[in-house]
């Protein structure tokens, strides 16, 4: 008798979340299934992979992942156009890290400058994200916010402290919103209801139940991701309906493993080889746990990433 | 959990005028009220009605579902006045529930229009001689009730065991057998059978300021134990329900969760 392989079917959908204008538009979510399921039900999506822009000089990226961006670094609308064009990247995420007091304090006017040059450069859709400075991101986002009206763009991170004034913003110009808790499931769920009582449509958030890296923590976004998915497919929560993002190049590439010499640690193997590796396996861990937007650092992390989307959806 | 808002009662003054003067304000009020309170099936009792019934639970069926987007538990003893009510029944939000079959041959009919008009109904485990003794007697008439459904052509997906809940206040034993009953019923076939109870009966007789508190303890444990769905005040029962819910880890904890 040939092996029929048992199948799960739940009660309970993501919500398809387009963002961006035009041809190059992307859309995340809309299945029904957990990831890689599709012999299960519906995955009418592919996870979407952004690669990460800075409104300022990465001083703090290591060697191998600057290197990629040498030329362009330091001009966020030529990095973006870059990644574009150059390294085919479907969405773009703009870290506006220079607006942080302690990186260079660039004021919330600056920024949304920055904002429209680089949504007048590039023709994928963008993610807006501020700082992680809860109080300059309120002022930061909200004039980005302004500055991308009717681009479709993703804003964040509105978290606990400043969702009430991010998410207000994201209303008024009609932006996807991303809602990031800190590693609880349970505040997770209730930053997502916060939200929508104001009055913003949950159908409109992306979940960031915040994202960590491979051996600094990884198996606790890994299940917070997993629990939150099932618990929108097997429970039908619409709370926790929302795609999930996992920002995992900020995370990846600042521990010692992606930046550890090799004359230091030989054991270890080649530096540039052990950075993209750990990004690539970190990204895609989330992958499986339910993430459907990714912001990544280096392009060959994303090339490996995106060929074990294709193997995996086989 | 479903609940089936109770509120529609002939029972109670305001409604029973309303019901009388064919009032819809104070109807539709009470149903929405107990669909916003998460109701999802609203009760239509209007007792006996010997005199006029079909004309009215066909008037009280259209004035609900004008109201709210909720199926109707036809609650009467009237089987003519049922049938209105169910040619009445629009089905868009789910099919209707009749109330009640038994053990009784004069409800034996009942299971003719659920088989007909393809609805629910609820098989009240008594019989002719008197009411049930513990969880045992009350298992041996769903039995009888479930052969005789499928006898009718009602699937056993449609049927829901009503083990009669009685006055805690005159029978204190009945309390702990129905809520054996409720989880025996369960194992009386796979998937498990559907249960409902009339809840506020277990407090009927009680002093006034017991009541909400007697109604939500006893809901907690019934639901703790597997109960599908009860007739109840959706209002006095929501947050206890969400509660359960939660401790029960069939919804994720939020801060908020009362308020969702």
């Amino acid at each position: 008798m040939p092996f029929t392989p048992p199948k799960e079917s739940y009660n309970g959908k993501i919500f398809e979340l387009g963002l961006g204008n035009g041809e190059k538009a992307v859309a995340i979510g809309g299945e029904n299934v957990l990831s890689f399921h599709g012999f299960e039900g519906s995955t009418p999506r592919k996870p979407v992979i952004a690669l990460e822009v800075q409104d300022i000089v990465p001083d703090d990226w290591p060697q191998t992942v600057r290197e990629v961006y040498k030329d362009v670094y330091g001009d966020p609308v030529a990095w973006a156009v870059y990644c574009q064009d150059n390294l085919g990247a479907e969405a773009i995420a703009l870290r506006l890290a220079g607006t942080h007091p302690d990186r260079g304090d660039i004021s919330a006017e600056q920024a949304a400058e920055t904002v429209k040059k680089v949504l007048a450069a590039i023709k994928v859709p963008l993610i807006i994200l501020g700082s992680n400075h809860a109080e300059k991101d309120t002022a930061v986002l909200v004039k980005t916010a302004e500055a991308a009206k009717g681009s479709n763009c993703a804003i964040g991170k509105a978290q606990e402290a400043n969702y009430k004034t991010i998410a207000a913003a994201a209303m008024a110009n009609d932006l996807k919103l991303i809602a990031m808790s800190e590693l609880d499931i349970n505040l997770s769920k209730q930053l997502n209801i916060l939200i929508t009582q104001m009055g913003f449509d949950r159908e409109k958030l992306i979940t960031d139940p915040m994202c960590s890296a491979l051996s600094y923590g990884l198996e606790y976004t890994y299940s917070v991701m997993e629990r939150i998915k099932l618990a929108a497919l097997a429970q039908n929560d619409p709370v926790l309906q929302p795609p999930m993002l996992a920002d995992v190049g900020m995370y990846v590439w600042k521990v010692k493993e992606t930046q550890a010499p090799e004359a230091d640690l030989p054991e270890w193997g080649a530096l540039a080889e052990r950075g993209i590796a750990w990004e690539a396996v970190t990204a895609s861990s989330f992958l499986i746990s339910g993430a459907e937007l990714l912001i990544m650092r280096h392009p060959a992390a994303v090339e490996a990433v995106k060929k074990f989307i294709a193997e995996m959806e086989v | 959990m479903l609940i089936i808002g109770e509120k529609l009662s002939i029972i109670a003054k305001r409604v029973r005028e309303a019901m009388f003067k064919k009032d819809k304000g104070p109807i539709q009020e009470i149903a929405k009220a107990q669909w916003n309170a998460g109701a999802r099936m609203i009760d239509a009792n209007i007792g006996p009605a010997e005199d006029g019934g079909e004309e009215l639970m066909e008037w009280m069926v259209r004035t609900i579902q004008e109201a709210v987007p909720s199926p109707i538990c036809l609650d009467t003893t009237n089987s003519k006045a049922i049938e209105a009510g169910l040619k009445a029944h629009d089905n868009q939000w789910g099919r209707a529930l009749i109330n009640s079959t038994s053990n009784d041959p004069e409800r034996f009919p009942i299971l003719e229009l659920a088989a007909k008009y393809n609805c629910q109904v609820i098989g009240l485990t008594v019989g002719k001689g008197g009411l049930p003794a513990d969880a045992e007697e009350r298992c041996g008439i769903a039995a009888e009730i479930m052969a005789r459904a499928m006898e009718y052509g009602v699937p056993l997906e449609d049927l829901y065991l009503d083990p009669l809940v009685l006055q805690i206040a005159t029978s204190q034993d009945h309390a702990m057998h129905v809520i054996k009953a409720i989880k025996m019923f369960q194992e009386l076939n796979d998937p498990a059978m559907k249960t409902v109870v009339g809840l506020s009966n277990i407090s009927n007789g009680c002093p006034k300021h017991v009541r909400p508190l007697m109604n939500r303890q006893y809901f907690a444990l019934l639901m703790y134990h597997g109960l599908s769905s009860a007739i109840a005040d959706a209002v006095e029962l929501s947050e206890i329900a969400k509660t359960m819910d939660v401790i029960m880890g069939k919804t994720l904890y939020a801060h908020s969760y009362l308020e969702m």
